[in-house]
């Protein structure tokens, strides 16, 4: 019984960090209208957790590999061939997801697919709110720079941010980001926590200060309840996670709505 | 003589390729301190480029030359707001953030209630006002404009050219304005350069009345030569 009180305080503390930051950072990929990129990216994921599988070694590492590389091939190719990084990922996201499913082993599938933070350590909690709370922090002392990109590239370099250089950086904190939440939600739901909060934040906020905190409380809470009520239904968190996001979504257009 | 500390601009030389096809070729003038230049002609002449070569966001051969200490603020010619939940404050805020509200004035935005709006809901002139106060906020003395009124409905486009008239006398600053506008480059401008790939035409830009020099802006190319 203590002991799984002691995992379930683990997990729901490994939700709200990450469920802030994914947020967070998601806010931001929601504006550059990268949402599919989030989502897309995050299936790069599961040929590294199939590598950890296989040869037992941490799946997050496995996973953060591959998303890394997957992140600085996008930016690359984008930068080179000016094509969108929708196309570029919608280019290697599938081919990554049918490579991953053919070496997962069968049993695991489901866990990287769909996540499973039952089996959460003390370390893997501490790894991941570490994790959470430097991709944030970095994020924030690049934010205005992407937004002043995203309203216009030009007016952006002409005050000396180095526009390439600044979504590298953001694409390589997402891939963090997205690393440590495959644990939560699995690979093939994790571009939900990076594109569901925010979306929901954008339809009540006027200004950015409001939608960055709203997209990070919004991530919190549905990572929150989500994992809280897995563990008394005893069902897998991660599609709870979608299901609570969801439903702050469907009340913050409702909330659109009547201001209409 | 010709005494340097005169001119805000000299350009030499300059040309531009962009993708194996020239933009701008053999590009040459100066531009004195404290005056405004229209810079006129057809679609794809190379306006923008010219601008963009002049911030520096562009490779190109040949010399910019700016004045020493040189400030540049810039509006150009698109951006995009309508998506982004972004206040006036917080816009105004991405430069050094100090006396907002006085910079909002000076572009003639009185209305308080405007900083807490959101960008995408301001209407096209409000909006150009915010641009042109963020370029202002730098506190430049060189203000590029890429077609400051664009997406301005014609009662508000004058005030605009008016007030960016007023900015140029009291606080001394050199202005360039990509415009298709023949009155404004009449009303507002003191030199008008004409381009469509070279320079067309170079000089006082209450020629543009002058219908040879019309033709000669919007018919046919036929290179000026260099103007430095």
């Amino acid at each position: 019984m203590i002991f799984l009180l002691e995992t379930l305080i683990l997990s729901l503390l490994i939700a709200v960090f990450v469920g802030i930051s994914a947020g967070y950072l998601g806010s931001l990929m929601v504006l550059e209208k990268m949402a599919l990129v989030g989502d897309a990216l995050s299936h790069v994921a599961l040929p590294g957790l199939a590598l950890g599988i296989l040869f037992n070694f941490p799946l997050f590492l496995g996973a953060f590999a591959f998303l890394f590389a997957a992140a600085v091939v996008v930016w690359y190719v984008g930068r080179v061939t000016k094509l969108s990084y929708e196309s570029i990922v919608g280019a290697m996201f599938t081919f990554a997801l049918a490579i991953g499913i053919l070496i997962v082993p069968q049993t695991e599938l489901l866990e990287a697919l769909f996540g499973d933070i039952t089996k959460v350590t003390l370390l893997d909690t501490i790894i991941a709110i570490v994790i959470a709370i430097i991709a944030m922090l970095l994020t924030k002392t690049i934010y205005k720079k992407l937004v002043l990109g995203m309203i216009s590239e030009d007016l952006a370099i002409s005050k000396g941010i180095k526009v390439a250089r600044t979504n590298l950086l953001y694409l390589l904190l997402v891939s963090l980001i997205v690393a440590v939440g495959i644990k939560i939600v699995g690979t093939l739901l994790v571009g939900f926590l990076v594109i569901v909060p925010a979306a929901a934040a954008k339809n009540v906020s006027s200004d950015l200060l409001r939608y960055s905190v709203l997209s990070a409380i919004f991530g919190a809470i549905s990572s929150f309840s989500g994992v809280l009520s897995s563990s008394y239904l005893n069902l897998q968190s991660g599609p709870l996670v979608v299901i609570s996001g969801i439903i702050i979504f469907a009340a913050t257009v409702l909330a659109k709505w009547k201001t209409k | 003589m010709d005494n340097s500390n005169e001119y805000a601009l000299r350009v030499s030389n300059l040309s531009v390729k962009l993708q194996n096809q020239t933009i701008l070729e053999n590009i040459s003038f100066k531009l004195e301190k404290g005056t405004a230049l229209a810079v006129v002609g057809p679609n794809a002449a190379g306006k923008t480029v010219l601008f963009k070569v002049l911030l520096n966001l562009l490779p190109h051969e040949g010399k910019v030359e700016w004045q020493q200490k040189v400030r540049i603020g810039y509006v150009p010619q698109n951006i995009s707001v309508s998506d982004i939940p972004i206040s006036v404050r917080e816009f105004l805020s991405f430069g050094n953030g100090l006396n907002i509200a006085a910079h909002l004035s000076s572009v003639k935005l009185d209305d308080k209630n405007v900083l807490d709006k959101s960008l995408g809901v301001l209407s096209g002139g409000q909006l150009r006002r915010v641009l042109i106060a963020w370029a202002l906020i730098d506190n430049p003395n060189v203000l590029l404009f890429d077609e400051p009124t664009t997406g301005v409905d014609l009662d508000s486009e004058e005030p605009i050219y008016r007030m960016l008239n007023e900015l140029k006398k009291k606080e001394k600053i050199t202005i360039l304005l990509i415009t298709h506008d023949i009155h404004i480059v009449r009303e507002y401008s003191d030199r008008l350069l004409a381009l469509n790939k070279c320079i067309t035409f170079f000089g006082d830009s209450k020629e543009i009345m002058n219908p040879s020099i019309q033709k000669i802006i919007y018919g046919e190319t036929v290179c000026a030569g260099t103007q430095a």
